[in-house]
């Protein structure tokens, strides 16, 4: 019995000692990542982490990130979201709080973005995501009012359906289009939406214009009315784990126009899940690994000894999020939550590897181009650029 | 006029899918009254189990289906000694929390071997024959015969033979029955054998049908099976799938012709009047409380 207390006693006072310790390294800058690494998009968060540990580990073997005349190894803390809402909600208020994190890179899709964007808003925390392209991230849904402490990597989609609706126009010479999209999804309802609009404006016809919700897996019934309302192109603004579903639906209608994607098209698992029924399609996004800056193709090279693989544009768009803040907090000079804040919002000019990009006056969108990729042989590759 | 015909063609295929998963429900309800929500993670397994035989031992079809639905039946036959078993005589609530317990299980073990999506091959080759302009896929022509022929079977199994007498029998009464020596163990692990070895045909032929697959693709197909067994009457094999055919047909239906973003709304408002008027479902008589 006495054995026992004493055991806990120094247990406790380790645990004291451990914790002590950990306050007291003032000499790293702490760094969260909340990312999809389970749930329906998987292929996204392993590539934001993939980025995140590589552009981390550069600092790092380079001795750490000079901020006001000290060197200051980074400290990179990692949550799943589990591809949920609230998951990411409370990913985010765990960093915060229990991490003590100076920012938090992600989430990257827009359905979770969001939420956790509120927490790092009224937190005082800045949030950058990477891939989430819904302008409702950056926007405060009550006031309107651009939020203080939230920012993106990425272009936003109104200019992003204006791009794919204008090269469905003026490109592939189309009149009619169908939309199918996911619903129950920021990202995809917000983008669906955008396009049918710009599209409709500049002469062109939206004859199906079709729904479903996150999970489906049969479309056969939508696919059959957008065969029936005759489109000349259809327009999949949806992420890469059903798009294949709905394409081989439709082949297997029948259905023979060329489709259109979004940027959620890009990661390399949609050739492993679509076989050759993608071939020949067009999807905007953020950069084309084959038609890469020096800048990029370093990063590039990088990315490929260490994980033998392309990086996607979500690779990509973490490891810009991740040079923003390197920026942000040197400009800063001190390790300060607010300083990063302040410092971000007025930085001039930021040369990423998915191009230049700039913070417009009192918002966390930055202005930058998209490219069209298409799928050739098994690959994606670059199409045309489109600048804002 | 084609039009409906290829409408009603989905539909055909999606209520062959959602009728032999209600039947998986609606066997373990008759004979325990307990609703095993585990089902449609089953399901899930079972187009796991056709994924790994597909593309790592490259089988054909037919054994491809065999090892599902024989692998997944083991595991049913497992967890209801598990998992139920030691609940049959706990109040009906803690066998339900459990099921659920199990399914989450199920759900997050696969995910800790494949959190990704994963691309089932494509088995049977797609041939797509155009019939007064309605496509027919030889894919759909096969899951909609397979799903009649074994529900078929399963029908007759259970009036015709002497295990589905004693499964009847105990659905009757689980306490008489089996003085009377009918080995009530036996034939409840036969029961969910049956059951479970359904939902792993039709999660094959799903997988098959859409084949991107990931371990939650089971919720969502569950949930719509079990309110197919409802409707029809939960506890009636006939009723089950007529249950699932008639979800199906709404739930196409209305996609077809009215915008696609009221569908489930729509579907599920049908289905809820329809339980107002026959409250015990289509086919499903009101089961006496015995005191």
């Amino acid at each position: 019995m006495k054995k026992t207390v004493w055991l806990f006693t120094l247990m406790l006072l380790l645990s004291m000692l451990a914790a002590a310790c950990g306050g007291g390294a003032s000499d790293t800058i702490k760094v969260g990542v909340v990312a999809e690494l389970t749930g329906d998009i998987p292929a996204v968060g392993a590539s934001c982490k993939n980025a995140a540990e590589m552009s981390v580990q550069e600092i790092n073997d380079a001795g750490g990130l000079d901020v006001g005349g000290k060197k200051y190894k980074v400290e990179l803390f990692i949550e799943d979201n589990a591809g949920k809402a609230d998951q990411s909600a409370s990913a985010a208020q765990k960093l915060i709080t229990q991490q003590n994190v100076v920012a938090i890179i992600g989430p990257n899709a827009s359905r979770y973005a969001i939420p956790a964007s509120e927490i790092a808003e009224s937190s005082k925390v800045v949030l950058i995501s990477p891939w989430s392209t819904n302008p409702k991230t950056t926007v405060d849904a009550k006031t309107d009012a651009p939020k203080k402490y939230v920012f993106r990597a990425c272009f936003i989609d109104p200019f992003q359906g204006r791009v794919v609706a204008k090269f469905a126009l003026d490109n592939l010479k189309t009149t009619k289009a169908a939309v199918l999209y996911d619903v129950a999804s920021d990202y995809n309802k917000g983008i669906a939406e955008f396009f049918k609009q710009t599209y409709e404006e500049n002469g062109g016809t939206v004859v199906a214009f079709e729904t479903y919700t996150t999970g489906d897996k049969d479309f056969s019934a939508q696919m059959t009315k957008i065969k029936e309302a005759g489109p000349e192109v259809i327009f999949l603004p949806n992420y890469y784990s059903e798009v294949p579903l709905q394409i081989q639906q439709a082949h297997r209608l029948g259905i023979t126009v060329p489709f259109l994607g979004s940027d959620s098209w890009g990661s390399a698992e949609l050739i492993t899940l679509c076989g050759n029924d993608c071939e020949g399609y067009y999807f905007s996004t953020h950069y084309a690994p084959d038609a890469a800056t020096p800048q990029a193709t370093k990063f590039i090279d990088a990315y490929k000894a260490k994980y033998g693989q392309v990086p996607d544009d979500v690779a990509a768009l973490t490891y810009d999020a991740f040079g923003l803040f390197y920026q942000a907090i040197q400009s800063a000079g001190k390790i300060d939550r607010q300083a990063v804040r302040d410092a971000l919002a007025v930085i001039p000019k930021f040369e990423g590897v998915t191009g230049t990009m700039q913070f417009q006056e009192g918002s966390g969108d930055p202005i930058k181009s998209a490219v069209i990729l298409q799928v050739k042989d098994g690959k994606f590759v670059w199409f045309a650029n489109a600048q804002p | 006029m084609t039009y409906l015909f290829q409408q009603l063609l989905n539909a055909m295929q999606l209520g062959s899918i959602y009728a032999l998963i209600a039947l998986g429900y609606t066997m373990v309800y008759g004979i325990l009254t307990m609703i095993n929500f585990a089902h449609g993670d089953l399901f899930m397994v079972g187009a796991f189990l056709c994924f790994i035989a597909a593309t790592f031992l490259k089988l054909p079809f037919v054994p491809t289906l065999l090892i599902s639905m024989i692998g997944v039946a083991l595991l049913g036959v497992v967890i209801e000694r598990l998992a139920y078993k030691p609940l049959r005589h706990a109040p009906r609530v803690s066998a339900v929390i459990t099921a659920l317990g199990v399914g989450l299980f199920l759900e997050n073990f696969t995910l800790v071997f494949s959190p990704y999506p994963q691309h089932v091959p494509e088995l049977i080759a797609n041939k797509t024959w155009v019939i007064a302009g309605v496509s027919i896929s030889s894919l759909q022509i096969i899951i909609i015969l397979l799903s009649i022929g074994l529900m078929i079977l399963l029908d007759q199994i259970v009036r015709h033979t002497m295990v589905g007498m004693a499964m009847r029998a105990i659905s009757w009464d689980k306490t008489i029955v089996p003085l009377m020596g009918v080995p009530l163990n036996l034939i409840i692990s036969i029961t969910f054998a049956l059951g479970t070895s359904l939902g792993a045909a039709a999660g094959t032929m799903y997988s098959l049908a859409f084949p991107v697959i990931d371990p939650y693709m089971g919720i969502m197909v569950g949930w719509k099976a079990f309110i197919s067994a409802v409707v029809g009457g939960i506890g009636n094999i006939r009723g089950a799938m007529i249950g699932g055919f008639i979800l199906g047909g709404v739930e196409i239906l209305v996609a077809a012709f009215m915008p696609s973003t009221y569908r489930d709304f729509v579907a599920f408002s049908l289905l809820l009047v329809l339980l107002i008027f026959r409250p015990y479902g289509i086919l499903g008589k009101p089961r006496p409380q015995k005191v």
